[in-house]
């Protein structure tokens, strides 16, 4: 017998009691969408700013090494997407639109076709995730059944920078992944 | 509640039969003066904990079956042990022939706090006790009994304790920075863990001392006797008494 | 060495010890503080609950379900009885792919099989990814905290690894410096490996997707550059809809370290183009532990470590106390399951007290199961000696006479004799402790004096 047949007629000799699956109730929270994911974003150690507000850090940052997915900010590129994640060795910024944002703690989803690679979000230094205000939803619930049905070979809730306290317990951002978040809510 | 003055069993844990007689008489004394009829049924002994717990249940069938005959004929079995109460009515191995009875138990016995509050509705007592008193939620008291609100958990809070107590002319309540941690008892813990119980016990203690309680109290002897075996072995500054002791001395 | 042993050994660094409880008590308090802003966290609680019994009523046909759908979005999936069938399968996929040096984020399942020392046995560099993983790596130990693996550590012992095996200053004990040091290391080995293995948080039978949760986004480095991406998988793993993902990751990184979610949350349902992703199904004793009735709902564990931030023994005892992969209160009850012998001392680390049963977040009655994992320590493991004297006491308690006859016996021993001579559970008693001074009478004598 494979293992496979193994486990499942282990289990399936087994008396269980039946368990109904419990349905989800509509939970919602109370307060400005706007204001409860700006806090979340930097409780996480991220930073949400205004179009112009990012476009005065990015003119004084000195980057050259910048890759943007992002029709707002396409001016901004110096490199086009590689065909290896691995070139992404080097990359200063990410520039990416992010499909919608979760105020309750920040999460932002994306997918394959904001990522261009998925490594990109990860290997770049400093990430900035464009995202409109409008598109904010209140708790977990509300963003996935937004995105029920959708159906990517891979999605990602962002909700921060790369972090870690595993010495001593001290937060310190900018573990293995991006050094720093930034959300321009247009 | 069958006649005005209710028939009460009362159950006195064996330590605090042995060890601890004072508590055994104003649980007695403090239920009399809140209008019960109290008896104690002669014959009781232990409710089986000590060996339940150090994985022997199999074993208190005999002493289960025995208390459940003891108490069989009374309204109420009150306790002035959580720990004790939670066992008989959570702990108890099933006994043959006597379902219906044990059944009956597990309703009607009650820890002592929650008798005067939830059975007798007493909502606050009228007395004094002028001391601060710090108060150590016994583990069994809170979590299993849910006789105040524990810190893990999302509900509002309460504690039927504080609520007796605090009425009590003179008495300060001492806020602790850990308000429900266990105190290193445990039963038979306290001995097969020797170091890891001692640690708890002092820990508990420091936190008490440095919040300034003069009198510290509980509903449960046996983690105040862990308590206080430390304290005096540490010569601390500290008094032990049961909640029970604090009431009775206040109404009378 | 039993549980006992290690904790005592472990108390007799004071400073540490006492930080060790301090640290962790931090992480208690800040979900309690968190959960506390969710006004319908114990709701959640209950629906995770009710989820995961779900799942586990029926978890031959969500297994099924997921493996037709993972095979469907180009996944490709083992099934592995044991650890050992697991080691294998990993193996040949690193073999097929001539891989000599493999990434991998955290993953309590294959601690439980044990797949570094295997791939290693045959020629395979595994680097732990997580930083506190990679720290523990470097001394050769186990984490001693499944959220938390490097908790045991203090930032000087750290340095000085650091200073020996990624040439950092000796002396500069900045975990920011440490950090950024441990940063240039693993990101060298991310750009180099062909393969990448992470565990997996949560299997979702509907979409055939699985979810793989981390603050580092240490995972995502490997895998997303790697060619292939290895996922072990625990049976008990399986979510049964996408939307219940909603729930559970409310759930999670509030309750492990009280934060709102982890940073990177990633959901993986097929290879990007040219690449492979391989599940391997695990067992290894999770369909015994099914068969337990007692203990069947232990298999709800997310493995979110709050049972550990809480326990008073784990927090004064440290992990390694435990001597199992999954150390605290859960390992308690799922250790045993494993090997009851080798484990018989943890159901006894614990005095009961529940809070590790309120703090978690699928609702497993964790202490309920730790005394009833006492009762068949006892049948199977129980020194005779300890089992008679408990005989004795039932036989002492069932019988009034024999019950005042040795409590006067007691309290006149107490009396008379010198601590050091009182019968053994109160010689252990009284080493640190006092015994209350004995009072002339017992209730019972001044009852029947007073009152009858």
């Amino acid at each position: 017998m494979s293992s496979r047949e193994k486990i499942l007629s282990a289990i399936r000799s087994l008396t269980l009691e039946p368990k109904a699956l419990p349905d989800i109730p509509h939970f919602s929270n109370s307060g400005d969408l706007v204001e409860r994911f700006t806090q979340s974003i930097s409780g996480n150690k991220g930073e949400v700013m205004t179009k112009s507000e990012f476009e005065e850090w990015f003119s004084t940052s000195g980057f050259s090494k910048v890759i943007s997915l992002s029709d707002h900010f396409s001016k901004l590129a110096t490199l086009s997407l590689p065909e290896d994640p691995h070139d992404l060795e080097t990359l200063e910024v990410a520039i990416l639109d992010g499909q919608f944002g979760v105020a309750e703690n920040g999460a932002i989803w994306l997918e394959d076709s904001q990522l261009g690679l998925r490594a990109l979000p990860f290997a770049t230094e400093h990430l900035v995730i464009v995202l409109d205000r409008n598109r904010l939803e209140d708790t977990m619930h509300q963003g996935y059944d937004k995105i029920a049905a959708a159906h990517s070979g891979f999605g990602l809730f962002l909700a921060g920078p790369s972090k870690t306290a595993d010495i001593e317990q001290s937060l310190v951002i900018g573990a293995q992944g991006a050094k720093s978040l930034r959300v321009v809510l247009i | 509640m069958k006649t005005n003055s209710p028939s009460v069993a009362l159950f006195i844990p064996c330590y605090v039969d042995q060890f601890y007689p004072q508590v055994g008489i104003a649980t007695l004394e403090l239920l009399e003066k809140l209008g019960c009829q109290v008896t104690y049924p002669s014959g009781q002994t232990c409710c089986g904990q000590p060996l339940a717990n150090a994985g022997y249940a199999r074993d208190t069938v005999g002493t289960a079956r025995h208390f459940i005959e003891t108490f069989n004929d009374y309204d109420y079995v009150v306790c002035p042990s959580g720990s004790c109460t939670l066992h008989v009515k959570e702990h108890f191995p099933t006994i043959a022939g006597l379902e219906k009875e044990q059944e009956a138990l597990e309703h009607k016995i009650y820890e002592l706090i929650e008798f005067i509050t939830d059975v007798l509705k007493i909502e606050k007592l009228e007395g004094k006790f002028p001391h601060r008193v710090g108060f150590h939620s016994s583990c069994h008291g809170q979590r299993g009994l849910h006789l105040s609100s524990g810190s893990e958990l999302n509900q509002p809070p309460y504690n039927k304790a504080r609520k007796l107590l605090e009425n009590l002319a003179g008495l300060e309540w001492v806020e602790l920075s850990r308000t429900d941690e266990c105190c290193g008892f445990g039963g038979t813990f306290a001995v097969t863990e020797e170091a890891l119980s001692i640690q708890m016990g002092k820990d508990r203690l420091a936190d008490h001392l440095e919040h300034k309680t003069e009198i510290l109290t509980g509903g449960d002897m046996s983690c105040i006797m862990h308590l206080q075996g430390i304290a005096t072995r540490s010569k601390q500054e500290l008094k032990f008494l049961h909640l029970a002791e604090i009431l009775n001395q206040a109404l009378s | 060495m039993t549980h006992p042993e290690n904790a005592a050994e472990f108390l007799k660094d004071s400073q540490k010890s006492k930080w060790h409880d301090e640290t962790l008590w931090f992480v208690r308090d800040k979900r309690d503080k968190v959960s506390k802003g969710i006004p319908e966290w114990e709701q959640l609680r209950e629906l995770a609950s009710g989820i995961k019994d779900n799942v586990l009523a029926n978890l031959a046909n969500y297994l099924e379900e997921f493996e037709r759908n993972t095979t469907k979005n180009g996944i490709i999936v083992h099934w592995a009885a044991d650890s050992e069938e697991h080691n294998r399968l990993v193996l040949e996929i690193l073999q097929q792919q001539n891989c000599t040096a493999v990434v991998k984020s955290k993953s309590i399942l294959t601690e439980e099989c044990h797949l570094n020392p295997y791939l290693e046995k045959h020629g395979v560099e595994v680097v732990d990814t997580d930083l506190g993983e990679r720290i523990v790596q470097f001394l050769n130990q186990p984490p001693s905290h499944i959220v938390l693996p490097a908790i045991h550590l203090k930032k000087g012992e750290i340095s000085e690894l650091f200073h020996e095996k990624l040439h950092t200053e000796k002396g500069n004990e900045d975990p920011a410096y440490l950090t950024q040091a441990a940063r240039v290391h693993l990101r060298e080995k991310f750009f180099a490996a062909k393969v990448a293995i992470t565990g997996v948080n949560f299997g979702i039978a509907e979409t055939g997707e699985f979810v793989v949760c981390t603050n580092e986004g240490n995972a995502d480095m490997g895998v997303h550059l790697a060619q292939v991406h290895i996922a072990c998988m625990g049976i008990e793993k399986i979510l049964p809809r996408r939307k219940d993902l909603g729930v559970f990751l409310r759930l999670l990184a509030r309750s492990a370290t009280g934060q709102p979610i982890t940073n990177y949350n990633s959901h993986f349902r097929s290879p990007s183009t040219g690449k492979e992703i391989h599940i391997i199904l695990v067992d290894n004793g999770r369909t015994a532990q099914l068969a337990r009735e007692k203990f069947r709902n232990s298999l709800k564990c997310i493995r979110c470590g709050a049972c550990m931030n809480t326990c008073p023994i784990y927090r004064r005892s440290g992990g390694f106390s435990y001597n199992s992969t999954v150390p605290g209160p859960i390992g308690s009850i799922l250790s045993p399951g494993l090997d009851l012998k080798k484990h018989s001392s943890l159901p006894f680390a614990s005095t009961l007290c529940g809070s590790c049963t309120d703090v978690c977040p699928v609702k497993i009655n964790i202490h309920e199961q730790l005394y009833e994992w006492r009762q068949e320590v006892t049948k199977t493991q129980g020194e005779f000696a300890k089992g008679l004297s408990m005989k004795l006491a039932n036989g002492i308690f069932k019988s009034p006479l024999a019950y005042k006859i040795s409590g006067s016996l007691m309290r006149n021993a107490v009396k008379s004799l010198p601590n050091s001579l009182i019968y053994h559970p109160l010689n252990t008693w009284g080493k640190n402790r006092n015994l209350p001074d004995p009072p002339k009478e017992s209730f019972q004598q001044w009852y029947r004096k007073n009152r009858s």
